[in-house]
């Protein structure tokens, strides 16, 4: 501490006058008057505050052994607003692990203080299960937004149900403020959302709840009725019902901003799924014209047809596996409102008029993705022409562009270009 | 007394003796070989040697192909220096160990090798030039590896590597052409220097077998891809030819035929160095010129020169470039760590046919499809398993011929979408994929020969056929052909949603496009200086928001 005394004294000592006079009168007088002979553990606790909030957790900590200032300082509630408990193991995660010393600490002393948590776990149960040990702990809490993701595989589908329902209720019991909650990937029941509903649905704002197999359509139902100021949904195909949309268009409900719907196949051929009336998205739109719905394909090529035959306004539309030529000539009659189109694949014939089809009827369209499919130069240059500047993301795999006689990979990118107003390329892979 | 000094003087200059070391290491060849020249240039004696270390091969993370290969390729230096009334000598041990034993042996005056612009090979040869000053030995370095000097494009890039294949393109189309290859050494060349052989020289100096190297060869099939400068030249020409019978030097479409090992392949020959990569740029560079009758070839008529220069380039200055952890350019991401499905992968048991038919392609032969080695990246990382790059890259070093450190490294980033600002909403299905590239199913009964009798309809998928028909096929999935190791759409809706969270945090994006969460870099290229840049009205230059 020596060093640090000479230092502060040399900066002192440069210390122009007039701003320590400013100084003065922006704190109270009591608080602040910095003499030559000042220590370092006497600087004030907002001082202190401000400087460790520029700090990592682990340089904070350590600062927090240099005195019982530093260390009230590293305690103050403000500091454990925000928490993001990391549980790897090393047999599984190439990832650091939060020390058990400090959860144990956290849990003593700043439980209430959490506001904003998240649990990051990687595939092993283990590490599920101690994010649900912590969770149990966490009773006198005012938690507004709780976040549980795993970084690998869905490991909190791996720990007991009953286990993880007990935890997860505890917060949902003792917030009863929550705000924002991502339980997507865990076992959470149609009876916890009950209990969530019942202690939160004046503040609930956003639920991301993706293949969560064991909730019902009854029970995302119940939370859509009683959770009025609810702006952003997650949740799998087979929880959407025409029931749900009217529920998020009555009256009493805000304007929905985001719905995130992921349709996700079981086995080829033996999931049906349902269609949701015209008139019930056309209920929603009219609630909140403004809404967002993305819709996230992971099916076989004979499971779509269910979908897009009648008019559905889904912005963003993201296609995980083949997607047929015929479904998207679908898309393009419609899909009115679609911003983003991304396919991963589709077949070996040319998509040149279903691209086009979508250029004319998709005037939103602004960003679009295309990989493994089959598009001949031409056909793309006159998507492009009729889309013209408004496309900001065009990522289009080299492969896609199949040269003709108008034009061959060497001419396609200025002549996009010309038409799009900036450089443009199609995205390359290595070849070697 | 100053007389006599400047007279003993004179004297000594007139016996100073040049004996010449070459130091082989890459570049195993003979002709474009500008350190062996300086080698020779002058020279009273030289002795092309190569080190080796026999007991360090067994825990070197080298397959039994590329090693195969490297002995070839010796084999076949040897042959050539034979013809020139030289030898090659092969010395066992480390480099550090065994020059200030031949330095002193040998007399040496001068060391030749090529400049090795990897991390590893700068620090090896940083140690080594050392060495030689402190015995007098005067060091000779000259660049043959690359096509250009990486640091000069390096130097254009504002000081940093380019770190986008369009960017590094546009820096080198306003390059100098690279410099021209040298011719080979001639028998006039070698009659001025001698090479001393002794009557041991193949007690001491010989190549080693396999077997010395500690692997077993009973059923060991013949070599796919032969080592050597010989084969290499010889399947340049054919590969030449080729490109005039096909009359179109723009990369062909692909198809099942490209899958298998083709007798024009040149991607190994120019990873251990017997082809000159100048050699093959410039003959490329004639033949369109002299077909097109053109001012000048797209660079894309390079592109597997390129892209092996663009992975180089962007290593040289970075030790860290094969790992994750450390490296600047490379995202973290979480992977996962799971040894038994690592093992599933590499050794060709995922039950996936088309996974596991590349991957014993890659062990029995040592080279696959570029778009072979996409389809079980992509499975390995963000498609289907979520393990880290880097184990593939080290499966990749054991087995695959034309793994250069750069090459390997930098394409498994790229693949795994590490690095390079790529897309990652592009998955390869690992059975629709293999469908499209060969609908004949073939290549499938090729590798997996207990797959055979399975109909074209699921041979991709064989766990979705009726088990009568598994049973008539005499393969019956979990008993003679492994299940499939994962459900490949769970595993990549859930990878998908790991990609977007990685990205989201490292470019605190917060909007629902799945295409703008990755960072693009805003090109500075200018439109590369090509004919149809004149004939249309040229891009604008107003940028995204």
């Amino acid at each position: 501490m020596k060093r640090g005394r000479t230092g502060l004294k040399s900066i002192c000592q440069t210390f122009p006058s007039h701003e320590e006079k400013v100084k003065r009168q922006k704190w109270a007088p009591s608080s602040f008057s910095l003499t030559p002979m000042q220590d370092w553990g006497n600087l004030p606790h907002h001082i202190i505050l401000q400087i460790f909030q520029h700090l990592s957790l682990v340089d904070r900590a350590r600062a927090s052994s240099v005195c019982r200032c530093w260390n009230d300082v590293f305690h103050t509630p403000d500091l454990w607003r925000r928490f993001e408990f990391e549980l790897n193991q090393p047999a599984t995660s190439y990832l650091r692990s939060t020390h058990p010393d400090l959860i144990q600490q956290i849990i003593k002393k700043h439980a209430q203080h959490l506001q904003y948590v998240s649990f990051k776990v990687d595939s092993c149960t283990e590490s599920a299960e101690a994010a649900c040990d912590i969770l149990s702990q966490l009773v006198n809490c005012t938690i507004k937004t709780l976040g549980l993701i795993s970084t690998a595989r869905p490991s909190f589908m791996d720990v007991s149900q009953a286990h993880f329902v007990s935890a997860l209720t505890v917060v949902f019991v003792n917030s009863k403020s929550l705000s924002s909650i991502k339980i997507d990937d865990t076992p959470v029941d149609d009876p916890s959302l009950k209990v969530l509903v019942a202690n939160n649905s004046d503040t609930l704002k956003l639920l991301k709840m993706s293949s969560c197999p064991h909730v019902s359509p009854a029970g995302i139902l119940c939370v859509a009725d009683q959770c009025h100021g609810l702006r952003e949904l997650a949740l799998n195909y087979h929880l959407l019902s025409d029931e749900l949309l009217l529920a998020l268009s009555t009256e009493k409900h805000v304007h929905l901003e985001h719905l995130r719907i992921d349709v996700v196949s079981e086995n080829p051929g033996q999931t049906h799924f349902h269609t949701i009336k015209r008139s019930s998205w056309e209920a929603l739109v009219r609630h909140s014209p403004k809404v967002n719905i993305v819709m996230y394909f992971f099916l076989y090529e004979e499971e779509f047809e269910p979908f897009f035959c009648e008019e559905t306004p889904v912005t963003h539309l993201y296609f995980g596996r083949a997607v047929s030529k015929e479904m998207l000539g679908r898309i393009g009659l419609n899909c009115p409102r679609l911003v983003e189109l991304v396919v991963c694949a589709n077949g070996l014939e040319p998509l040149d008029e279903e691209l086009i089809r979508i250029a004319q009827r998709c005037k939103s369209l602004t960003a679009i993705g295309l990989g493994e499919c089959e598009v001949t130069c031409s056909g793309f240059v006159e998507f492009v022409k009729m889309c013209g500047g408004r496309l900001t993301q065009l990522s289009i795999m080299e492969e896609v562009l199949i040269p003709d006689s108008s034009y061959n990979l060497e001419q396609i990118h200025s002549e996009v270009s010309k038409h799009l107003g900036r450089m443009w390329f199609p995205d390359m892979m290595p070849t070697w | 007394q100053k007389a006599l000094f400047c007279i003993s003087h004179a004297a000594e200059s007139a016996i100073m003796v040049v004996n010449s070391v070459h130091w082989f290491r890459k570049c195993l060849r003979l002709h474009d070989n500008p350190a062996l020249q300086e080698a020779l240039n002058g020279a009273d004696t030289v002795r092309c040697v190569y080190i080796l270390d026999p007991w360090f091969a067994g825990a070197a993370n080298v397959g039994i192909n590329r090693w195969r290969f490297l002995l070839e390729a010796l084999e076949d230096l040897d042959n050539s220096l034979k013809k020139l009334n030289s030898r090659l000598f092969v010395v066992r041990g480390q480099p550090t160990e065994v020059f200030p034993r031949l330095f002193k042996e040998w007399n040496v005056t001068r060391l030749t090798f090529e400049y090795d612009p990897e991390p590893y090979g700068k620090e090896r040869d940083g140690a080594i030039i050392k060495m030689a000053q402190e015995f007098g030995v005067e060091a000779v370095i000259r660049n043959s590896h690359t096509l250009y000097n990486l640091d000069r494009i390096i130097e254009m890039n504002n000081n940093s590597p380019p770190l986008t294949f369009k960017r590094f393109q546009t820096i080198v189309s306003r390059l100098e052409l690279p410099r021209r290859p040298l011719p080979p050494i001639t028998r006039q060349q070698m009659d001025k220097c001698h090479t001393q052989i002794g009557e041991n020289h193949d007690l001491l100096y010989s190549i080693p077998s396999l077997e010395e190297l500690g692997f077993r060869t009973e059923d060991l099939s013949p070599a796919v891809w032969r080592g050597g400068e010989s084969e290499a030249l010889d399947r340049l020409n054919k590969h030449l030819d080729k490109k005039v019978w096909v009359a179109n030097l723009e990369h062909p479409r692909v198809n099942t035929c490209s899958l298998y090992a083709s007798p024009t392949g040149l991607s190994p020959y120019l990873r251990f160095g017997c082809l000159s990569c100048r050699v093959l740029y410039y003959n490329l560079r004639e033949l369109y010129m002299k077909l097109r009758k053109r001012c000048s070839p797209p660079l894309s008529l390079f592109g597997q020169l390129l892209w092996r220069e663009f992975f180089y380039t962007a290593a040289t200055n970075n030790p860290n470039f094969d790992r994750m952890e450390g490296n600047p350019i490379c995202v973290q991401i979480p992977w996962d760590q799971n040894p038994e499905a690592l093992a599933k992968w590499a050794e060709g048991r995922t039950g996936f046919p088309w996974i596991d038919a590349i991957m014993t392609q890659l062990r029995q032969e040592g080279w696959i499809h570029h778009l072979a080695r996409h389809a079980v990246a992509c499975f390995l990382t963000r498609g289907d398993l979520w393990i880290s790059w880097e184990s593939g890259m080290k499966v990749f070093e054991e087995l695959l011929l034309d793994a250069d450190w750069s090459v390997n490294a930098g394409s498994w980033m790229w693949l795994s979408c590490s690095a390079f600002f790529q897309q990652f909403f592009h998955c390869y299905c690992p059975v629709g994929f293999g469908r499209r590239t060969d609908p004949s199913g073939d290549y499938i009964r090729r590798y997996i020969p207990i797959l055979k009798d399975y109909p074209n309809r699921y041979i991709y998928e064989p766990w979705n056929a009726p088990e009568s028909l598994q049973k008539a096929a005499n393969c019956v999935v979990g008993v003679d052909y492994p299940k499939p190791m994962i459900n490949h759409a769970e595993g990549s809706r859930l990878n998908i949603e790991r990609m977007k969270q990685v990205y989201q945090q490292l470019s605190h994006y917060r909007g629902l496009s799945l295409l703008a969460s990755v960072p693009t870099i805003q090109e500075e290229a200018e439109p590369p200086m090509t004919d149809e840049s004149q004939t249309s009205s040229g891009p604008g230059r107003r940028r995204p928001d």
